[in-house]
């Protein structure tokens, strides 16, 4: 068998990342953690995604998670990195588990038509609620390292740093996940439930785990981009969103951990590169690229990676 | 009483545009099995041909009150150009992938389209307010209704009544019918499936088109036009079920008197009741209000 | 010998269609039952009963005493009540070996090993050895060795009825059902395949119930024969005497040449 060499890769890119920050300019870091934030989210989806899922509503989870980080500072003030995370995660990990006993029962466009209802069931109430700045949102308090707060020019470093070590501890538990037997049960749901059922297992049970273990991902990327960005608006729940972490996702492919991140990367470069150029076909670039992705890599940019080693 | 009246009216004016902007969304569903994103993108560059070319023939001294057929005619030709060019230079090669591929092929497409339409528009407001304005308006119970919307509800009434009527009485509505049922056995019977493809997208993205040019004079083209239209198309058909005809119809009127109603009684749920109720359906029937068995779908 | 699964009184229509009405069976451990009857006459109804994929309208069956009638699928393969298909169901993206590392993945779970905080190399219940050699020797027992790394979707047709068999296996099955193990497979290799499969199964004192339109190989096979026709078990017994029942004769494999003839006189109409 041949070693499994994901979780030392993800180790060394981890530690790479806090070696090289300090020295990289601001925009840079700004970019790199907001494609982690991102590369949670489609972390999730990549998984969903192996069992032949596609939520166009994943945006719920991510808003969910943002508005959790977000209101735990406007109404208590809390501000420590790691509450706000946490509680971003385990608030859409919560609404997962009780949308997941509807949810798991769907597959195919059914699935996906169904989140996107949901989804922009969340946009409509965010839009119209007044506490919280209706379209506009508002904006997010800094937040701090167990009570200290770093100084103006380290904090874009700070927030990379945790979101890094964030994100490497991420995919490592969903690497391990995807090792165990239910984990692994994911092609086979895509191929044949009826299988699935008939060697004892539930179908819709594992579809209802790797629902909830996405929406946590999902809420985690939400309440990183809000410390991030220091803004959230109900656009974050917007299927437009949604569509944005499925393009990521289709781009990087189901092949391995690393691949949400670094599509997520990829696609921070396209949009901030090809905005610089020319922002009004920005779009254009992103839409040719996903058909190009689509026609000619169907399994993502990280089967180029795959080819390569086989070779 | 009043407000009774109003939110009739309101409804069955947003209705009708709903219903407009949706049936081909159900139509290309029935017939290609393609949840259509690029839906939203022939809603815009209806939108955008209508309110160019009738703007330019206005100002080149058009009687406006050929602006009607001037309307009609900028989405016909947008969508002649654009339409069969996405259907045979991309999608065709596509049918044999997945649904959900599919979909995210015309989802890549619409991101294309969106840009497209600010290489050739530009990204400043285009008005043309001439026809909403010249009809004047009418009172019912004090309040003042513009005559342009009964335009709207008479565009519905025309493409439902007429698609009704194409399904059932001309050959290449009997040949479409066929193929919604089964595209198999159709092509093994010699229909020319491929060309009922071309015939169909080209015809379902002409409704989005027409739904735009018709929309135009009453708000300010601007970029991202068809974004919003493409999520309100998904509800409306979803909850009729997907590729059923008259499942669009009922959804338009469910949605428009639906989101009528809140905005008059409770506008804080506005938007919210319309995904409601998308997501109410479909956790009771998951294939929509008018679908009873996998094979009927019209 | 104490019957381990017993159904009694199936009943179970579809609209006006009869596919089960009073079927009674009891069946004995460590047996081999042969389940004959035309197409439509309920041979595979009954099969989906017990396994869990239709619940009868009324009736009971009962495993090893417990009341199995209302169980999902997946309870009634747990308990060791386990099926093949009269068209393979496989993973047909994943490779034979993969396939079956799915199955003992499932075994695995079911049996909490292997879990996310589980450290080593899991043991296969049963087979108390590790995944791998478990899936490597089972393909090696059904003649599947050299189609080891090949996507189940290429396999030939008789190869994917055997890995859909093997499928079975991982779970080490107290009853197997077999629905037309030998269909889609030329005549001369039936009585191979079936050897084959029986070697495999009856090594480990498995109850075997398997479809069979093949008379041959039912009385070479089978240790008792139930014969089914419109939804009703019309015969009950060694091969002899159910094959040489009147009713047996005329509705099941008098039936059979019937249709084969009418389907020879078709083509000319």
């Amino acid at each position: 068998m041949r070693p499994d060499r994901t979780p030392l890769t993800l180790l060394l890119i981890g530690a790479a990342i806090l070696a090289v920050g300090p020295f990289a300019p601001q925009w840079t870091l700004f970019l790199l953690t907001v494609a982690l934030a991102k590369g949670l989210v489609v972390l999730g989806l990549m998984m969903l995604l192996r069992c032949g899922l596609v939520s166009f509503g994943q945006a719920l989870y991510y808003c969910l998670g943002a508005y959790a980080a977000g209101m735990l500072g406007r109404l208590y003030e809390v501000s420590g990195v790691f509450t706000l995370m946490l509680a971003g995660m385990a608030t859409s990990a919560f609404v997962a588990f009780v949308l997941g006993f509807l949810l798991a029962r769907y597959r195919s466009i059914f699935f996906g038509l169904l989140s996107l209802a949901i989804s922009m069931i969340l946009y409509g109430l965010l839009v119209k609620t007044e506490a919280l700045g209706s379209s506009d949102g508002f904006n997010v308090l800094p937040s701090t390292l167990f009570g200290w707060r770093p100084a103006d020019e380290w904090v874009r470093y700070s927030v990379l740093a945790v979101a890094a070590g964030v994100a490497v501890i991420a995919a490592l538990a969903v690497h391990r996940y995807l090792g165990t037997p239910l984990g692994r049960l994911a092609p086979a749901i895509k191929d044949n439930e009826i299988r699935v059922e008939y060697m004892g297992a539930s179908a819709r049970q594992a579809v209802h785990v790797k629902y909830v273990i996405a929406a946590a991902l999902a809420g985690l990327g939400g309440a990183l981009a809000a410390t991030t960005v220091g803004h959230i608006d109900p656009e974050m729940a917007y299927w437009t969103t949604s569509g944005e972490f499925i393009f990521i996702t289709i781009l990087a492919g189901t092949g391995s951990v690393i691949a949400p991140f670094l599509g997520a990367l990829i696609f921070g470069i396209i949009q901030t590169v090809a905005f610089d150029i020319s922002p009004n076909t920005w779009q254009m670039v992103l839409g040719a690229s996903l058909l190009a992705v689509i026609v000619f890599l169907p399994r993502g940019l990280w089967s180029l990676f795959r080819r390569r080693k086989a070779a | 009483m009043d407000q009774l009246v109003a939110v009739l009216i309101d409804g069955i004016i947003y209705s009708a545009w709903l219903f407009v902007a949706a049936v081909g969304l159900t139509l290309i569903y029935g017939v290609m099995k393609i949840v259509n994103v690029t839906h939203g993108s022939f809603y815009a560059l209806g939108a955008y041909a209508a309110a160019s070319i009738t703007g330019w023939a206005l100002a080149q001294g058009m009687p406006p009150s050929l602006s009607y057929p001037v309307l009609l005619g900028s989405a016909l030709l947008v969508t002649l150009v654009v339409a069969p060019l996405i259907e045979r230079g991309i999608l065709r090669f596509m049918y044999v992938k997945d649904e959900v591929v599919i979909l995210l092929i015309t989802y890549a497409l619409f991101l294309i389209l969106e840009d497209a339409i600010k290489l050739v528009w530009g990204v400043n407001p285009y008005f043309i307010a001439e026809p909403y304005g010249l009809l004047g308006s009418f009172d019912v119970m004090d309040l003042t209704y513009p005559y342009y919307n009964l335009i709207l509800v008479g565009v519905a009434i025309v493409c439902g009544v007429g698609l009704f009527w194409m399904l059932g009485h001309t050959r290449a509505g009997k040949l479409l019918v066929a193929v919604i049922h089964d595209t198999e056995v159709s092509r093994a019977m010699g229909i020319n499936v491929e060309r009922m493809y071309l015939f169909t997208f080209t015809f379902g993205s002409l409704l989005a088109a027409i739904g735009g040019a018709f929309t135009a004079p009453t708000v300010s083209v601007v970029p991202g036009l068809g974004i919003e239209v493409i999520v309100l198309s998904f509800a409306v058909v979803v909850i009729g079920g997907l590729g059923s005809l008259p499942g669009a119809a009922l959804g338009a009127v469910m949605v428009g008197l639906v989101r009528s109603a809140t905005i008059h009684y409770l506008p804080q749920v506005e938007l919210f009741v319309i995904y409601l109720v998308m997501a109410m359906v479909l956790a009771f029937r998951p294939r929509g209000l008018f679908s009873i068995a996998e094979a009927r779908k019209i | 010998m104490a019957a381990i699964l017993d159904a009694a009184g199936l009943n179970k229509n579809f609209g006006a269609v009869t596919a089960a009405n009073d079927i009674n069976a009891a069946i004995e451990r460590d047996s081999v039952v042969g389940l004959i009857g035309t197409n439509g006459a309920g041979k595979t109804t009954f099969i989906n009963m017990i396994t869990g994929y239709l619940k009868p309208d009324r009736g009971r069956i009962h495993y090893e005493g417990r009341d199995i009638t209302r169980l999902a699928p997946r309870d009634i393969t747990r308990l060791g009540i386990c099926r093949s298909f009269q068209i393979p169901q496989l993973y047909a993206s994943l490779t034979a070996y993969e396939n079956m590392m799915i199955g003992i993945g499932v075994v695995l779970r079911n049996a909490g090993r292997g879990g996310f905080f589980s450290r080593g190399e899991p043991l296969v219940p049963g087979y108390e050895q590790p995944a791998a050699a478990v899936a490597d020797g089972l393909l090696q027992r059904f003649g599947l060795a050299e189609y080891r790394d090949k996507n189940a979707q290429v396999l030939p047709g008789g190869v994917r009825k055997l890995l859909d068999i093997a499928l079975t296996m991982v779970a080490r099955p107290k009853i197997l059902l077999l629905d037309e193990p030998t269909s889609g497979v030329s005549a001369e290799e039936k009585f191979a395949i079936m050897e084959m499969i029986m070697k495999a199964v009856r090594a480990e004192g498995i109850t075997v119930l398997f479809v069979e339109h093949d008379m041959e190989v039912v009385s070479r096979f089978a240790e008792r024969v139930l014969a089914f026709y419109d939804g009703r078990i019309i015969a009950d017994g060694s091969p002899e005497q159910a094959l040489n029942d009147p009713e047996v004769k005329r509705y099941v494999v008098g039936g059979e040449l019937h249709r084969l003839d009418e389907e020879k006189a078709r083509p000319r109409a």
